[in-house]
């Protein structure tokens, strides 16, 4: 609605490079990866931080590619720590060590959320492209839980590896995790581009469902599961970010600011930056923020339908990547006219007798892609 | 050292924020919340006052008489609120006890 009031934002995610030792098939990473020298400098990152925090957002996400490549991340998170800002490090785990843990701990880092591809080291590197991966990433987990910061391990689940999340779940409770995500890959840049060899089967979903369940009985609240499920196989669409513009922002490694971190897929809209403009100003005045909030944009089914507040239309980069159509109803939904198109890569999975493909395209750093 | 999961409340026990949380007033929203991994939830004023209290070094004891005197309520209704309130914290790893 016209002089719509945005509420303050919650939570930022600051992509602080897109540089990683890691080259995940699923990564949700653009396609076009930002070379280093348009990185934000370390000063333009600080004054983001104090602009973050006074516009009322409570908790920052570090995360890349591996923020653990940029060597400044102490100092970050010493002024977001200063600044009243919750911080997590969301970090694959292969660049930590007992120093680098420590100096992020004694700078405030609040939490760590630690990525594993699975819990085979052969598979796992199948997906991640880096040997010897796996045993860093164990170290990571010990380091990090020696030192008392509480632990989320994090596994994107796809058709390779859902068969192994109990053995994920046993994982992360004999490395003393506080919480574990069970997170189906989204379907959209990387991950859409290697759809046909990661959507895993009917089948395959509803044993993961059943093994967390089974977990979430044995952990009782020691252990905290977080379960997405790949939206593919759901009715209705997932409230993408609590809706557009409502309570998130994307920092991309160049200063972008997006309303998610797959908006700049979205056409004929200029994205904002910190380098031109203040926090405040993007997330109240700007053209993107505006675009999608609230329910005014909605086409039909969404503008009738009694869930619109509740998923707030679904995920607009999605509608975009499978309709040709940001402002269309997200085909997920049962009562979108483009539902079909999500039902025919469904039954091209469960149809068929071998996999389609198990032929990755990775997402490799400085290849040009 | 810390912690027994849950051990049969007692006024004698000392609560303390569990690494990674923690109580903050949110300057922008004017409201107290509280700081956890991946979340942070809304205190409402009651809950925030007893978390205000907790510092690692002193007992439930304590912070129910403080409470009773602070707001002159009858001590059995604040130790019932603080009790259960403390307990659903532990539950959630919120809060841990220290010996």
């Amino acid at each position: 609605m016209e002089g719509m009031i945005a509420p303050p934002p919650m939570s930022l995610l600051a992509e602080l490079t897109h540089r990683c030792p890691l080259q995940c098939p699923y990564c949700s990473n653009p396609l076009a990866l930002e070379p280093k020298n348009n990185e934000l400098s370390t000063e333009e990152w600080l004054r983001v931080l104090d602009e973050a925090a006074a516009l009322g957002i409570l908790q920052v996400h570090f995360s890349g590619g591996e923020p653990m490549a940029r060597k400044d991340l102490p100092e970050l998170v010493r002024h977001a720590a200063k600044a009243g800002l919750y911080s997590n490090l969301i970090t694959s785990g292969v660049l930590m060590d007992r120093d680098s843990l420590a100096k992020l701990a004694d700078a405030g880092l609040d939490h760590v959320q630690l990525s594993f591809q699975d819990v085979d080291p052969k598979q796992a590197e199948i997906i991640g492209g880096m040997k010897g991966a796996q045993p860093r990433k164990i170290e990571a987990a010990r380091l990090v839980v020696e030192d008392g910061m509480p632990l989320t391990l994090n596994f994107v689940i796809h058709r390779l590896n859902a068969d192994r999340v109990p053995a994920m779940l046993d994982l992360a409770e004999e490395l003393g995790a506080r919480r574990v995500e069970i997170a189906h890959t989204q379907y959209y840049g990387w991950g859409l581009k290697n759809r046909a060899a990661l959507l895993p089967t009917r089948h395959q979903l509803e044993a993961t469902e059943k093994a967390v369940a089974e977990a979430r009985e044995r952990f009782g609240s020691r252990l905290a599961i977080d379960f997405v499920t790949p939206d593919y196989y759901a009715d209705e669409p997932k409230p993408c970010m609590g809706g557009w513009g409502q309570r998130f922002l994307n920092i991309t490694p160049s200063g972008r600011v997006l309303p998610c971190h797959a908006a700049e897929t979205i056409p004929g809209v200029v994205f904002p930056t910190v380098r031109e403009a203040s926090l405040k100003d993007i997330w109240e005045k700007s053209k993107l923020f505006q675009m999608f909030r609230g329910v005014d944009w909605m086409p039909e089914p969404c503008r009738s339908c009694d869930r619109k507040e509740i998923d707030w239309g679904g995920c607009r980069c999605q509608a975009l990547a499978l309709t040709g159509r940001a402002d269309a109803a997200d085909p997920v939904c049962r009562r979108s006219s483009d539902r079909g198109v999500v039902d025919a890569a469904l039954s091209e999975i469960n149809g068929a007798i071998s996999p389609a493909s198990e032929t990755f395209v990775y997402r490799r750093y400085g290849s040009g892609d | 050292m810390m912690t027994s999961p849950s051990p049969a409340l007692s006024e004698t026990l000392v609560p303390a924020f569990a690494r990674g949380t923690r109580l903050q007033h949110d300057r922008v929203r004017d409201q107290w919340i509280v700081q956890a991994p991946e979340r942070a939830f809304l205190a409402d004023p009651i809950a925030a006052e007893i978390l205000k209290r907790v510092d690692g070094a002193t007992s439930l004891q304590t912070i129910i008489d403080t409470l009773a005197t602070d707001f002159a309520a009858p001590r059995e209704v604040i130790a019932g609120d603080v009790l259960a309130m403390v307990a659903s914290l532990a539950e959630r790893q919120v809060l841990i006890w220290k010996a």
